[in-house]
């Protein structure tokens, strides 16, 4: 909105654009589930199982695109500045590539990061029968496996799933709603996701036993091609403005014990002057004070 | 005696809270790592890779269980929060969660702040601060408070005056509404254009010295890649003599300075202009009085006091001031122009008397 060249007429335009420019807390990431060419049934399913879980912030192309993200990105670029989605799912097939689904992240409308998954097994949401939880559930992200840290791709890889899956930021949550699991393992070279319900059942103390109900949809994943970004703007991209970090609070210090010592800045004073409770025996009866004046100054009489 | 009893006791109490506690306790080789601001948990243990090998319900039922425990962990960290009541004693419990620690990039780059326009840079130097006006102001026509403009404002809708005085030193037969409708469209005009003028400044402020030489994401116009592209040519070890150039690209060198030329008079040129250069040069550095642009002078200094005075009355009302420093500069706001070209002709005089040798 700084730098429009063409002002917005209306408060409605103005809204929209402010909505979409850059600020120092950014809105909750949508992402954008765009079918290829050639998608065929169970990649069709997989993105609408996702878009499911993604609600509300996630937007489903209802038309086949036919692109090819690894060799050309303008056309999601395109799309993520009309949609203002910064995270893609886009889901392929073809006789080489089985059942394609790349998993994409941008920044500043540009393709930061591309990884490349193939999709094994399939459970849709629609073939487990049981209840689910309501749509917009923060999930639980839990993620198994030593490759995740070993692996670069794979650490990236987990970076992508945290940032699609996340959903909104938010400082306090209840604690009934906490109902969704998804659960990552990475396993002999492939990726395991499975999500689900979570019972909370008795148990001895405070805290409740966990049960769990397999849900929502389920994928056995292998990684194929990785897009990553470079390393200065991979660290472009993580720089976080200066206006975010919290304010100190000064002369405010605390202790071991968990006592809150303030600091208070006195100028001098002087203590002779100081406003003391007032006892009623010791106050000067007019007599005394009289006395104690002696040579005082009369009044300046007013000539008349 | 005693102390054996104590011990049994504490030891008893101890095996009862473990037992409470079976239920939800799990046993795992490397504690997992937690960001409970995202509900985020990671779990480092190698998972059984070969129990996981063999497809089928199995494999399933082991997920299941790896599940099971990683969200017990994660669940007990979560409920450890500290929580309350929302909404009263019969509300929900709700956790406070604390801010989220993976560190994740951000959608579009932080916003950066936009240089001061040239009124704004005025306004800081002179001192003037905004007032404040109130939205609603009142109408005596209509008897209410109306708006102080757009929809319905006080004092009427301009488009349709039905009055147009003529002023006292116009034309009796111009028309008078062409003449304020002409005079709208100039001012619109005007502000659009200084707004453009501001925004192209700032644009180019912003892109003056590229920090890192090209912007990774490809917001790189024309002109920064030029220059970018010359830099790299130079930087060779024959300073760009023998790069290669593309079709349409001029062939002889591109100045360094970029195009503003300094002209260097010819060292054996015209004799006599040098002679009375030179000569003029000496009566400057010799004579008694120095040779002082007053108007410059004075609006340097003013321009200073001006300066000063707004960094330390901060507080302190600026009308006064502003008045007195508007009226000081008049006089000598174009005191540029003037002082250059008064001083030939003041020194002129003189100059004949001694070139006249």
């Amino acid at each position: 909105l700084i730098y429009c060249y063409r002002k917005p007429k209306t408060k409605r335009a103005k809204r929209f654009l402010e909505k979409r420019e850059p600020k120092l807390n950014e809105n909750t990431k949508n992402a954008m589930l765009i079918k290829g060419g050639n998608a065929n049934l169970t990649v069709t399913e997989v993105l609408k199982d996702i878009y499911a879980v993604k609600k509300p912030f996630a937007v489903v192309y209802k038309r086949k695109n036919i692109t090819r993200p690894f060799e050309d990105q303008t056309s999601l670029e395109f799309f993520s500045k009309k949609s203002d989605c910064s995270l893609f799912l886009f889901g392929s097939h073809n006789k080489k590539r089985p059942n394609n689904l790349i998993i994409g992240r941008m920044f500043d409308y540009h393709v930061l990061d591309m990884i490349e998954l193939g999709v094994e097994n399939f459970v849709s949401l629609k073939d487990i029968k049981n209840s689910k939880c309501p749509e917009g559930t923060k999930p639980m992200l839990i993620f198994a496996g030593d490759m995740f840290d070993v692996n670069e791709e794979y650490r990236r890889l987990k970076s992508l799933l945290i940032d699609f899956f996340r959903g909104p930021t938010v400082p306090s949550i209840r604690l009934a709603g906490l109902e969704y699991v998804l659960h990552f393992t990475a396993v002999d070279g492939k990726i395991y996701m499975r999500s689900y319900k979570v019972l909370l059942k008795k148990s001895g103390c405070k805290i409740p036993r966990i049960e769990l109900e397999e849900m929502g949809p389920s994928l056995d994943l292998v990684m194929r091609r990785t897009h990553l970004a470079s390393d200065d703007l991979y660290k472009l991209s993580l720089k976080q403005p200066k206006g975010l970090k919290p304010k100190k609070k000064k002369n405010i210090s605390h202790d071991v014990f968990g006592t809150t010592y303030g600091r208070i800045h006195m100028q001098k004073q002087d203590l002779s002057k100081l406003q003391t409770r007032k006892m009623k025996g010791l106050k000067k009866r007019p007599a005394e004070k009289s006395a104690e004046d002696g040579g005082a100054t009369p009044k300046k009489s007013k000539s008349a | 005696m005693a102390a054996v009893r104590v011990e049994a006791v504490l030891a008893a109490a101890e095996e009862q809270e473990a037992e409470k506690r079976r239920s939800i306790t799990v046993e795992k080789e490397l504690e997992l790592e937690y960001d409970l601001g995202n509900l985020l948990a990671v779990d480092r243990n190698p998972p059984p890779a070969a129990a996981l090998r063999g497809a089928g319900p199995r494999r399933e039922a082991l997920l299941q269980a790896l599940a099971r425990d990683n969200t017990q962990l994660l669940m007990s960290r979560l409920w450890e929060l500290p929580a309350e009541r929302a909404g009263g004693a019969g509300g929900p419990l709700v956790a406070q969660l604390p801010e989220p620690t993976f560190r994740l990039p951000r959608e579009k780059p932080p916003p950066k702040p936009r240089p001061p326009t040239r009124w704004e840079q005025f306004a800081r130097l002179k001192g003037i601060r905004r007032k404040k006006k109130t939205s609603l102001v009142w109408d005596e026509q209509a008897k209410e408070w109306r708006r102080r403009w757009g929809y319905r404002r006080a004092g009427g809708d301009p488009s349709r005056a039905w009055l147009a005085e003529v002023p006292a030193g116009a034309d009796p037969e111009e028309d008078q509404f062409a003449r304020l409708r002409r005079e709208k469209r100039e001012r619109v005009a005007r502000n659009e254009l200084n707004r453009l003028r501001n925004l192209a400044r700032a644009h180019r402020a912003g892109s003056a010295v590229p920090a890192a030489p090209l912007h990774p994401t490809g917001h790189q116009d024309r002109d920064e890649l030029r220059r970018v592209a010359r830099v790299a040519r130079v930087s060779t070890a024959s300073l760009g003599r023998f790069q290669p150039r593309l079709p349409k690209e001029s062939a002889e060198p591109p100045s360094r300075s970029g195009g503003k030329k300094r002209r260097f008079e010819p060292l054996l040129g015209n004799l006599a202009a040098e002679r009375s250069r030179q000569l003029e040069l000496l009566r400057d550095m010799g004579s008694k009085k120095p040779v002082l642009d007053i108007t410059r002078a004075v609006n340097k200094q003013l321009r200073q006091e001006e300066a000063e005075a707004a960094a330390a009355n901060k507080g302190k009302k600026q009308s006064k001031r502003g008045k007195r420093g508007r009226r000081q500069q008049r006089p000598g706001r174009s005191g540029k122009k003037n002082g250059t070209r008064r001083q030939p002709q003041q020194q002129k005089p003189a100059g004949g008397g001694i070139g006249g040798r």
